[in-house]
């Protein structure tokens, strides 16, 4: 039951920053998401707030307490490891029961806690095996049930889902959402899939070489993304962006093409941008959603598709870039074919094309 | 002329089962086989005495092979909990050095670069009562006034016994325990310590089981060494005073050689080696159920 506080943490390997001077406020009861792309900080970060690493810099608090100095067992987390960290000598009942025996509970207590978050993951058939019995999926369980069992202030996830097959890990997705809603304990969660961070945040955090690049709820950091960074690394298939420049208030792109500036964005006279459109706003016509008031159309041949099911992903090529785009209720499409595509430009983006910062005002 | 052909395979192995039979399996018949004869060294027509199991039992039935038995195994005992718990000391303080380790690692095995009769000789040094080195320093340290008597009084002198090969090979311990240190994974110590483990605690539940595989083969190791101690002890006390060390080998070597009773001292001998033999596959048991318990096993 507690919030946590980063303020200008900072972590360095010798001379080497890796973590530069982070502020994170996390409320009470949170699901945080820390993403990015591997070796951005995000392990080292969370090992800072569990204790597994020394601070460089700054200040961790848990609750009202500084815990920068408290070992880990003092802080009251409990932490899933990406690879399940199970004690291998122990069955799957001592594993779970491990940090109640070590905090001196009864034998009752313990085989109650046990029983409780055993009933919780569906473990309870495999109480007394041992971790190396187990499949990945039920490894991934037992520490989560090992996590669950304290009750701690704060749950901390290392990317604990990167060991699983695709299948189980939508499944375990669900369950650790599910976890969350039911204990309502603060969760710090790491990962570098986007789309685990996109359906389990209430906030994520996007991290980028040691630097927070952006805060927010999922939708905020998919509409509204400060760089091209985030509006590519968020949402699938990445952003298209296509190198252009503004001249007589239109937007021209490499090609010559000139497309109306899009609306709510601040760019000045011959300034160098890229042009950002998510394929779901960029549609062929009579397979795309109701055109809004800001449309634009180009033509654009088809050089590859790939069939989803209710969609299909059109590859094309606009400008010299290839650019996704996205067919709805689809029909079958020929290589070379070419198709008018609107472009639905209020939900298009602009960034900066030196710092990459987004233009939206 | 019909030449006899043996087959390539037959040719290839021929030498080094003619080397096996010549130094492992030929002894280790004549030796059986003299252990059921009266066979004495000064006069070799009584290797054809077959007594039958004589030798056996009159070993059993003898009070100085049973003291020479017990001791053996009160020696090992002492010496490898001994070394196994210092050992354990050592890796786990040397495992912690960042700086200069390799080079401690190698100063660490120094002592099993001496050879045992040497080793024997400079404990024999040590404890002597009259200029020994520790006894100096004793005194001048105002700790005693008195000479003790270090390999003249029987318990003592095993204890000095016991010092020399715990200096020896506690290396032996050190060196395969921190092997076992390097190769713990990091994960479970670390959840161990979020799980709320003091220091002691991650050791005694997380890291010491981890540990156990590597303890056991050293112990395995270490057992085969010691049951069959020699070099040490001859030097050091020759099984005295008045028998007071006397080790297995120590007896049989002087039963054979000096008293000249072959056929006994090999009777003996191969009791002895039942005991290597219960002590080795008692660890071996151990190592597999550590390795099973940790799942590294079949
Ligand atoms: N013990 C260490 N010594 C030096 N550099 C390290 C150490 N641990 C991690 N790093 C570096 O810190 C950076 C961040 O690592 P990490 O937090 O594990 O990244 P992530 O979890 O986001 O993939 C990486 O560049 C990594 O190489
Ligand atoms: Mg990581």
């Amino acid at each position: 039951m507690a919030e946590v506080v980063l303020r200008d943490v900072v972590k360095t390997y010798g001379a080497l920053p890796v973590v530069h001077a982070i502020n994170l406020d996390i409320a009470h009861g949170e699901f945080v998401v820390l993403v990015g792309p591997s070796g951005c900080g995000k392990s080292t970060t969370l090992r800072m707030i569990a204790g597994l690493e020394d601070i460089s810099g700054g200040e961790v608090r848990i609750g009202d307490r500084m815990v920068n100095d408290l070992p880990p067992r003092d802080r009251n987390i409990s932490m899933v490891f990406q690879n399940y960290a199970l004690y291998p000598h122990m069955t799957v009942r001592e594993n779970l029961g491990f940090s109640l025996h070590i905090a001196k509970r009864s034998k009752p207590e313990i085989a109650k806690a046990v029983a409780e978050a055993a009933d919780i993951l569906s473990l309870t058939p495999l109480l007394d095996r041992k971790p190396g019995q187990l499949s990945g999926g039920q490894r991934q369980r037992v520490a989560m049930g090992r996590a669950i069992v304290r009750h701690p202030d704060v749950f901390l996830f290392d990317e604990p889902l990167s060991n699983l097959d695709a299948k189980l890990r939508t499944q375990m997705r669900v369950e650790i959402k599910r976890l969350h809603q039911k204990v309502g304990t603060t969760i710090i969660y790491v990962t570098h899939d986007q789309v685990e961070a996109m359906t389990l945040a209430d906030r994520i955090v996007i991290m980028r070489d040691g630097h927070i690049v952006q805060i927010g709820t999922p939708l905020e950091v998919f509409e509204r993304p400060v760089n091209s960074f985030v509006a590519t690394f968020i949402g699938s298939p990445p952003m298209n962006l296509m190198p252009a420049t503004v001249t007589g208030g239109a937007l021209r792109l490499a090609d010559g093409t000139a497309l109306p500036l899009p609306p709510g964005l601040s760019a000045h006279e011959g300034q160098a941008v890229q042009f950002g459109v998510r394929a779901d706003n960029i549609m062929p016509e009579g397979h795309s959603l109701p055109p809004t008031a800001h449309m634009a159309h180009v033509d654009m041949p088809v050089t590859l598709t790939e069939p989803l099911g209710t969609e299909t992903l059109l590859f094309g090529t606009l400008a010299g870039t290839e650019v996704q785009a996205k067919m709805l209720n689809p029909r079958p499409v020929r290589t070379g074919e070419v198709l008018r595509f609107g472009i639905a430009l209020d939900k298009c983006h602009l960034f900066d094309a030196e710092t990459g910062a987004s233009l939206r005002v | 002329m019909y030449q006899m052909r043996l087959p390539p395979w037959l040719v290839l192995l021929l030498p080094a089962f003619v080397i096996l039979l010549a130094v492992v399996a030929i002894p280790l018949v004549l030796s059986l086989y003299s252990s059921f004869t009266a066979f004495q060294l000064t006069r070799p027509e009584t290797i054809t005495r077959w007594i039958g199991t004589f030798n056996y039992g009159k070993a059993m039935g003898d009070a100085n092979f049973w003291a020479a038995f017990g001791r053996a195994v009160l020696l090992l005992t002492l010496a490898l909990n001994l070394e196994m718990l210092l050992g354990l000391g050592l890796a786990v303080m040397v495992a912690k050095v960042t700086l200069g380790q390799r080079l401690l690692r190698t100063m660490m095995m120094f002592p099993m670069m001496f050879s045992p009769i040497l080793v024997g000789f400079q404990f024999k040094f040590i404890f002597n009562d009259n200029v020994g080195l520790l006894n100096n320093a004793l005194q001048s340290l105002g700790l005693t006034d008195v000479a003790i008597p270090w390999l003249v009084d029987g318990n003592l002198a095993f204890l000095a016994i016991v010092a020399a090969e715990v200096w020896t090979s506690t290396s032996v311990f050190a060196i395969l325990i921190l092997a076992g240190i390097f190769a713990i994974p990091q994960d479970p110590v670390e959840a161990a310590r979020v799980d709320g483990c003091t220091p002691w605690q991650t050791f005694r539940y997380v890291t010491l089981p981890f540990l156990m595989p590597f303890i056991y083969i050293a112990m395995a190791i270490r057992s085969l060494d010691v049951a069959r101690a020699y070099d040490i002890v001859q030097v050091m006390t020759a099984g005295g005073p008045a028998r007071r060390t006397e080790l297995l080998w120590t007896l049989i070597g002087r039963t054979g050689y000096v008293d000249a009773r072959m056929g006994y001292a090999n009777a003996m001998g191969y009791i002895a080696i039942l005991l290597s033999i219960v002590f080795t596959v008692y660890f071996f048991r151990k190592l597999t159920t550590a390795r099973t318990s940790l799942g590294m096993g079949d």
